[in-house]
């Protein structure tokens, strides 16, 4: 596990999935990407597949259907992982939150590491946040190096054996 | 053959929402589409029943964060005939330059999405890199880069000054210069025609019975643009709705790519023709009685239904999407066509899932 949750500090793969955001916060989270802000400069890269993903940023607030593809996509994540709320409906509910199919916001089914705030928040605050996630990353890969078996840790020379 | 079942979404890269489909395959081709909605389905239209008049405004942007300008412009045009306000000739203005700005970006936006769908990233990244030129408009004329909020009843909630009237002017002929020089990938490269040419055929006479609206109908031969109604400015400035013959996902990109041309075009009329003085004008009293309103947005007609009772609640609010609309052609497009060609075909109908589900 060392080498490869030393790798990932630096370079989070990230995950994005639109809970009933109104595309607002999906459409900044793309513009993330895009040459203006580039976050591909951090080593942040949207994937497609949970997973290759280190952090799962979801817009808008959870509702009745989808909060069993949201647990889904969470549970397909592999350890150390993060959980970035993008904007006030992900956050709190937001706007939605009086609606009668919305659940209310992502932390109400999941541990929640960032909170973004904004209707939208600007492409600057998500990459703050996918960054802040980064830090608590690392204190989540060492919290799991230290429980876990000292004996299956890595030494100079074995990164192959545990590259498959 | 034997038959199998593929699903597609609601977690899927291709598009940022969730949309799904189950498609029904023999081999690689495509017998049946069978669409799953409701992930994003939140109750708007309940919503507004508990929400007064005025703070629907903000509820009717949220619905999609893309279009959220013409939302509201059609709430507003919506109680404003409801209530026979008549709204400023700077406000009419106004509101022609931010929902064709809008109509700009929505258009950029999936122009760069349709190029990530056939796999060609640098085209993506170069038409959103231009995209953020309108985005910048936003946040200097609005303080806000998506949902801008400056419709409000009665007019608009915000002025554009004078020497920002003029920055917009030069800013619009940069994209439209940009985007003149993207055109050739668009129209002449070999790989891209090869995944547009003849891909998701719709023919006038299926166009017309399955109910396409906008850039849809328009790429198949029908001349129906809701602008040329004369909502707001638009009466005062001349345009032509584009049009295309073939009805082919290459024939839908001409269509949005020319409407950008289109909206540059407008929204340097809009300037030059705008008069100065008020933005807005008191509003008193409560709606009564019932409206329909329609406008179009870059996806096509979206159409409002209100019904005010005399009281500071709407009794009801129903809302027609124009991806409402295309999601029958979708289905049509989609038996017969090869598994790779999937996305693009999504992408053409330009799906905004938000809208539709509320």
């Amino acid at each position: 596990m060392g080498i490869i949750n030393k790798s990932r500090i630096k370079s989070p793969w990230v995950i994005h999935y639109d809970c009933t955001s109104c595309n607002g916060c999906d459409i900044e989270t793309l513009a993330c990407l895009t040459p203006l802000y580039d976050v591909e400069r951090f080593g942040i890269i949207n994937v497609g597949n949970p997973k290759h993903a280190d952090v799962l940023v979801v817009t808008g607030s959870v509702n009745k259907r989808n909060v069993r593809v949201l647990m889904n996509i969470y549970n397909q994540m592999p350890e150390p992982k993060a959980v970035v709320a993008v904007g006030a409906c992900a956050c709190t509910g937001g706007i939605f939150k009086e609606c009668y199919n919305v659940l209310g916001g992502v932390d109400n089914v999941l541990p929640v590491d960032v909170y973004v705030p904004g209707c939208c928040p600007r492409p600057e605050a998500i990459i703050d946040g996918i960054v802040l996630a980064m830090a608590k990353m690392e204190e989540k890969a060492k919290d799991m190096k230290n429980t876990s078996d000292k004996a299956t840790e890595l030494k100079p020379g074995d990164e192959k054996k545990s590259a498959g | 053959m034997s038959r199998s079942v593929i699903p597609f979404g609601p977690q899927h890269p291709v598009l940022p929402e969730p949309l799904h489909l189950k498609l029904v395959m023999e081999d690689e081709k495509i017998v049946e589409a069978i669409p799953a909605i409701g992930y994003v389905h939140r109750g708007l239209e309940k919503l507004t029943e508990v929400k007064e008049y005025t703070q629907n405004v903000f509820v009717v942007e949220r619905i999609c964060g893309i279009c959220s300008f013409m939302h509201a412009m059609a709430y507003c045009q919506g109680i404003e005939s409801l209530m026979e306000i008549q709204i400023p000739d700077r406000a009419r203005y106004l509101r022609v330059i931010w929902a064709e700005l809008h109509r700009i970006h929505s258009h950029l936006l999936w122009l760069g999405l349709l190029a990530d769908a056939f796999g060609f990233e640098s085209l993506f990244m170069q038409v959103w890199r231009n995209r953020e030129k309108v985005m910048d408009i936003m946040e200097e004329t609005a303080g806000s880069r998506v949902i801008i909020s400056t419709n409000a009843i009665g007019g608009t909630r915000r002025d554009i000054s004078k020497d920002m009237l003029l920055k917009i002017r030069v800013i619009v002929d940069e994209i439209k210069e940009d985007m003149k020089q993207l055109e050739p990938v668009f129209f002449n490269d070999y790989t891209v025609k090869h995944r547009l040419v003849g891909v998701g055929v719709l023919t006038s006479e299926d166009a017309y019975s399955l109910g396409a609206v906008g850039p849809m109908a328009r790429a198949s031969g029908i001349s129906q643009d809701l602008r040329t109604t004369g909502y707001a400015a638009y009466g005062e400035l001349d345009f032509e709705p584009v049009v295309e013959k073939d009805g082919d996902s290459y024939a839908r990109t001409m269509v949005r790519l020319k409407e950008v041309y289109q909206s540059v075009s407008l929204i340097k009329q809009a300037i030059a023709n705008i008069p100065e003085g008020e933005i807005s004008v008191p509003v008193k009293g409560n709606p009564n009685g019932e409206v329909i309103a329609r406008v179009e947005q870059p996806r096509g007609e979206v159409l409002y239904y209100l019904k005010g009772n005399g009281t500071k609640n709407l009794e009801r609010l129903r809302v027609r999407t124009p991806t409402f609309a295309n999601i029958p052609t979708l289905l049509k497009m989609l038996p017969g066509s090869q598994l790779a060609d999937v996305p693009v075909l999504i992408l053409t109908i330009d799906p905004c899932i938000s809208c539709t589900e509320r």
